[in-house]
């Protein structure tokens, strides 16, 4: 029977073609909006590295101002000291553990014909790349001895790679960074991961770096800070070494601790630090260290914006709005057919038949909104995109759960819509419609 | 074939309650060709919407085929309905989108047979009623007469062994009222049970035996003599009139 419901709803929605085009738009701009929204918090929320998320930690210690929190209501800082970092580091407490921040200088490409350009670039040690899985296209990361020994040694992204390179192996091969000759080791695969977990900080949704060097030549080249900078006590000099050792924040760490017992020792691990540096004279505060995995750091650094979230509970109001807007179409649409109805009845149909032929109508009509939905989904997701640049991109993408949820809603809303019309076109008594043809 | 017994109908608003039916008494025997009359308002079309299954009733009792109706729900009335009843209104009700062969089909769709057993069945009524090679018109593109053949074939298809025709020839001319009338004959020779209500007192008389309905009763019942050129009435001591 379903076909036959089927053939009967499309010479229904052809018999009126106004009426279902303005169900079909009521139910496409709502599930277009609601669509565009829900992608944008699905793409804020979306586990950035699903396989691990568990077992990478990002690590907090209360260096903090005595007076007052880092963040209320007790937050510790967001950020480590270079002391700290390097401290944390140098223990290697933990199964893997990274520590870095970002910076920027001035690329000098081997071609004559290319021009120098400022690039964005991640001072970190060699388990970045194998920790947080980021897959390379060509050679690897650099070696533990590279980050003790500063070498001066850079691991390209793909796309920085095309630009100097234009995309050939470029390991082996030199380039200049910051006046300095650097020895290329290695070039990502294109990796966007989003949101950009490992520094939320600047920017969770912005493109990874440019470049990657090994953490300790910030020191070796005074490279600029990048990202967020904070003190609560003003450097005892001006100097870069000054700044190093002061309690300024601009490094992040973290670390891979694979078991739950793993994670509760690097925490004593961390508070046992925390008061030896009591011990020394810093640390004011109360105990106050945390190590949040990636999930929680990303719901500690509300990656979903407000915003967003407020924009996605307007969004789903405008659908109900529009899914009212269908049920009152639909009433009209069968009750017109109460004849037919009637008819059918009169002839051997139960309600329950009539139901269901009226049902596959109706998801007939939320499928067809729910199509056109999606393109309209698509054009707000290219609005966003070109409204708010590379912010949006990695955000404004439709996949195939987005495209599945998107067929679902709108079967699911049009049949919710769908249910009362329906069931008022079943309840008509036959025979107060048969004479009225 | 269909029996009521003192049946009662009352139609209720919040200030008035209509008795539409009164103990309303009648036997229809299998085979019978039954006409109703009476004058507008006298509960016919009540009488054949309850016996058609289209509504239910408040007192009295119903057997369809030794069958007592009253307690069906929903889905036993309406497989009754299509296994049983046939049905051809004044209006015809076919619906405009369809060809005919799919208005012929739509009570086979409810029934479940297989696609083979309801185009044979199709062909077969369209051609009983000299529209099989028009099978792929719509409705609109048929004369009046035409349509309420198509109608008729509709009722036919379920092979019923009960057809109910509201005025069936009240929207047609004379000539075609005729022509759909004796096409219901023909259907009654072979051995199925018609009611018919109308206004047309000479269709009338073209059926076995005329009920009277007057005030929701059954007010005088006149058994048809097939030769008789024209109706003498004489009540009889049982209150039926022989013509």
């Amino acid at each position: 029977m379903f076909n036959y419901y089927l053939r009967l709803a499309l010479l229904s929605i052809r018999r009126n073609p106004i009426l279902s085009a303005l169900m079909v738009a009521a139910i496409a701009l709502g599930i277009g909006a609601s669509m565009t929204t829900i992608t944008v918090n699905y793409l804020m929320s979306s586990n950035p590295i699903p396989q691990k998320s568990d077992q990478l930690y990002y690590v907090q210690v209360d260096s903090w101002d005595p007076n007052e929190p880092a963040e209320e209501p007790n937050e510790p800082p967001e950020q480590l000291t270079w002391t700290d970092a390097n401290n944390l580091y140098a223990a290697q407490k933990a199964q893997r553990q990274v520590i870095m921040a970002t910076t920027a200088a001035v690329v000098e490409p081997p071609s004559q014909d290319a021009k120098p350009f400022n690039a964005y670039i991640r001072l970190t040690t060699n388990e970045f790349f194998p920790m947080f899985d980021v897959p390379f296209l060509y050679g690897g990361h650099w070696q533990a001895s590279a980050d003790k020994g500063r070498e001066q040694v850079v691991v390209l992204s793909r796309k920085s790679n095309d630009k100097i390179f234009g995309g050939e192996n470029s390991v082996g091969r030199s380039l200049r960074l910051a006046g300095r000759q650097f020895t290329v080791v290695g070039v990502l695969e294109s990796w966007y991961p989003a949101p950009k977990f490992y520094d939320v900080g600047t920017g969770a949704f912005e493109e990874p770096e440019d470049l990657y060097i090994p953490f300790l030549l910030k020191e070796e080249l005074q490279l600029p800070n990048g990202g967020n900078t904070n003190c609560w006590k003003t450097p005892e000099d001006d100097s870069f070494a000054g700044f190093l050792r002061s309690e300024c924040i601009n490094y992040q760490m973290w670390v891979e601790l694979p078991e739950e017992q793993d994670k509760q020792a690097y925490l004593a691990f961390l508070n046992n630090y925390a008061n030896e540096q009591k011990a020394l004279g810093r640390f004011p505060r109360p105990l106050n260290n945390r190590l949040s995995d990636v999930m929680q750091w990303m719901e500690n650094r509300q990656v979903v914006t407000d915003d967003a979230r407020v924009m996605l509970w307007l969004s789903l109001m405008f659908l109900v709005v529009c899914l009212l807007n269908t049920v009152g179409l639909l009433l009209a649409k069968f009750s017109g057919k109460s004849a037919e109805i009637g008819l059918r009845r009169a002839i051997g149909a139960s309600r329950q038949a009539l139901f269901y032929q009226h049902l596959v109508e109706t998801a007939c009509i939320g499928l067809t909104g729910g199509i056109a939905g999606l393109a309209l989904a698509y054009l707000g997701l290219l609005g966003i995109g070109s409204l708010y640049g590379s912010f949006a991109d990695n955000l404004s993408s439709l996949d195939i759960n987005m495209v599945l949820l998107a067929l679902l809603l709108s079967l699911i809303s049009s049949i919710a819509a769908g249910l009362y019309p329906t069931w008022r076109a079943c309840s008509i008594a036959p025979a107060s419609q048969l004479k009225s043809q | 074939m269909l029996n009521m017994q003192n049946v009662t109908k009352i139609f209720r608003t919040d200030l008035v309650e209509t008795r539409a039916l009164s103990d309303f008494n009648l036997h229809v025997k299998e085979g019978e060709f039954v006409t109703v009359t009476g004058p507008s308002g006298s509960g016919k079309t009540t009488f054949l919407n309850i016996a058609g299954l289209l509504e239910s009733f408040d007192d009295g009792v119903y057997d369809l085929d030794g069958e007592n109706v009253r307690h069906l729900n929903d889905t036993q009335r309406s497989r009754l309905r299509n296994e049983k009843i046939g049905f051809i209104f004044q209006s015809f009700n076919l619906i405009p989108d369809l060809d005919l062969f799919d208005n012929v089909d739509v009570p086979l769709r409810y029934r479940g047979f297989n696609g083979s057993e309801r185009k044979r069945r199709i062909e077969r009524c369209l051609e009983l009623v000299g529209l099989a090679n028009r099978m792929k018109h719509l409705p609109a593109q048929l004369s009046g007469g035409q349509q309420q053949r198509v109608a008729i074939a509709r009722a036919l298809a379920g092979e019923p062994r009960f057809l109910l025709a509201d005025e069936p020839t009240g929207n047609l001319d004379s000539k075609m009222a005729h022509s759909v009338m004796q096409l219901l004959k023909d259907i009654n020779d072979e051995g199925t049970t018609i009611v018919m209500v109308t206004h047309d007192p000479s269709l009338a008389r073209e059926a076995k035996r005329n009920i009277f309905v007057k005030d929701g009763k059954v007010s005088d019942v006149t058994h048809i003599s097939a030769s008789a050129p024209e109706p003498i009435a004489s009540i009889s001591a049982s209150g039926a009139r022989h013509v």
